[in-house]
């Protein structure tokens, strides 16, 4: 009974992927679609660089590069940008370090393989999420791991969690920045040792 | 092995990174203030790497916020040791006896605020513009209560589903409530469902907390953009969305349904929200085949002929029903 003569509708359009993307549904995307591969991002650097602060810099390189590529528009899908900018960046570094062996650059060309190993599943079941948490949490050294629990989980603030402690406001600082900055590399760069698999 | 010269244009990766953990300390002090926050924007605007280095580590902090709203009072200890804190349970009958004590003598008293009803009928569409700049879009079917006092806005969500774009106003919270859940604004976009047997929340843009009604979540979950939460009887589950399917869930707005490897059944009982005519799918085995598309929601013969052909079905109109079977 509500059914008009509604011409030119069939042919709705899918939704494409939005063209001009806001800096905020940037960063959306990136903390959604590109976070959660770095670890696999991470064992791929690591295996051809060996050295884990020269792998971090260059996970920041390949983050550089595919933020700003997708300023300009979003690479769908993102997974295979994601390694194709990492392949990239090491190709390029190969070819800038003439003393770097041989092995390295047969990496580069084998590693292409490892990337389409299964991803992390992005439906989060809270119970897997809160066991990832608390592992993460659990691998803080002991202070650190205090004030971030006082803080994030039981909520206290900066002077609370001091005077519980007895320790000064500043050291608060000093363990909390610590404690996101380790939680960041744990959460996002370790591999998920258990569940990761379907 | 040590890098040559001209890479040593950006700082080490740990140290951006210990950078961007600084400001995300310094912003949780309760002294942060413009000033800091302009200074932080400019930071960010420095160099991407500043910036993704801050989304990454705000990041890691919020869901490690979700492991204290997602914790229940029984699961502690482990981990996290023995802390020294009222039972929660014990809590609530405090704030509860609080309550009604001050109930039984005000409740004659109470006035009530001024409120109004939107209603929107079956297929219809409408956007409410709020006098506080605020929007909402009403989908099909869909019941909304707004109550505005000096304390802030609340928006009862009856039934149905609505879109929220939301004028953030720290002193003046926005809150949509829904099934006895309780979603507070923090400056945002975000789309909120129920129905009888569950209640969905997905946030588009910004941030918002998301409280249940009983002691089921120590502490409020806080939400970033992607996420979903569904709460049924005995679960909460928060979900992470892409894009793809964000605008699936939003085709409403453009008046288009999506679906995507989606049962007929599925797809049938998403049209009966938008329809006084109903699909009723005759055959079991039909209800579970599978279709991808898009397709204007009040139309129904697009539909019924797109799966006709797709898989050589039999369609009957039959005292205003749409009966498709094989």
């Amino acid at each position: 009974m509500t059914e008009a003569p509604d011409k030119g509708r069939e042919d709705a359009e899918p939704p494409g992927p939005a063209v001009a993307m806001t800096a905020p549904q940037v960063d959306a995307w990136f903390v959604r679609e590109i976070l959660p591969l770095e670890a696999a991002l991470m064992h791929f650097l690591l295996r051809s660089r060996r050295s884990s602060s020269e792998a971090d810099d260059l996970r920041q390189e390949v983050y550089v590069r595919v933020y700003e590529a997708a300023r300009q528009k979003i690479p769908h899908p993102a997974k295979p940008f994601l390694f194709a900018v990492a392949r990239n960046l090491l190709v390029d570094r190969v070819r800038h370090e003439q003393v770097v062996a041989i092995e390295t650059v047969a990496d580069v060309d084998t590693l292409a393989v490892a990337i389409d190993e299964p991803g992390p599943d992005r439906s989060v079941i809270a119970r897997q999420e809160l066991r990832r948490l608390e592992a993460a949490i659990a691998r803080l050294p002991r202070r650190c791991r205090q004030v971030v629990v006082l803080s994030r989980i039981e909520g206290l603030s900066r002077r609370e969690i001091a005077a519980r402690l007895g320790i000064g406001e500043a050291t608060v600082s000093t363990h909390l920045t610590e404690g996101m900055y380790q939680l960041a590399k744990l959460l996002y760069g370790e591999p998920h040792t258990q569940g990761g698999k379907p | 092995m040590s890098p040559a010269g001209e890479r040593m244009v950006l700082p080490s990766a740990k140290e951006i990174d210990l950078r961007a953990a600084e400001w995300l300390e310094r912003r949780h002090r309760e002294d942060w203030n413009e000033a800091d926050q302009t200074a932080l924007d400019a930071w960010c605007a420095e160099a991407s790497a500043h910036r993704i280095a801050y989304i990454r580590v705000e990041a890691a902090w919020t869901r490690a916020h979700r492991l204290g709203a997602l914790r229940r009072p029984q699961n502690r200890g482990g981990v996290l040791g023995a802390a020294s804190r009222l039972p929660l349970l014990a809590k609530i009958a405090a704030a509860v006896a609080v309550l009604s004590a001050a109930g039984a003598g005000s409740a004659i008293y109470f006035k009530a605020p001024p409120q109004k009803v939107y209603a929107t009928a079956i297929g219809e569409r409408k956007t409410l513009a709020l006098s506080d700049g605020s929007k909402v879009e009403m989908n099909t079917d869909t019941v909304l209560r707004v109550v505005a006092d000096g304390s802030g806005r609340t928006v009862w969500l009856e039934k149905g589903e609505a879109y929220f774009q939301v004028r953030h106003d720290s002193a003046h919270p926005f809150t949509v409530m829904a099934g006895g859940h309780r979603v507070t604004d923090l400056g945002t976009k975000f789309l909120v469902r129920t129905d009888a047997q569950k209640l969905q929340v997905s946030l588009v843009e910004g941030s918002i907390r998301f409280d249940a009604p009983d002691g089921r979540m120590r502490e409020p979950l806080l939400l970033s953009p992607g996420d979903s939460v569904t709460a049924k009887e005995n679960t909460i589950v928060v979900t992470r969305n892409s894009e793809r399917e964000l605008a699936k869930d939003l085709g409403w707005r453009r008046g288009v349904l999506v679906f995507d490897n989606t049962t007929l059944a599925d797809a049938a009982a998403e049209f009966n929200r938008y329809n006084r005519e109903k699909i009723v799918i005759a055959d079991p085995a039909v209800a579970q085949l599978r279709i991808d598309g898009t397709f204007p929601n009040e139309n129904l013969a697009v539909f019924a002929r797109a799966a006709q052909q797709l898989f050589e079905l039999h369609i009957v109109e039959r005292n205003g029903k749409t009966v498709i079977s094989k």
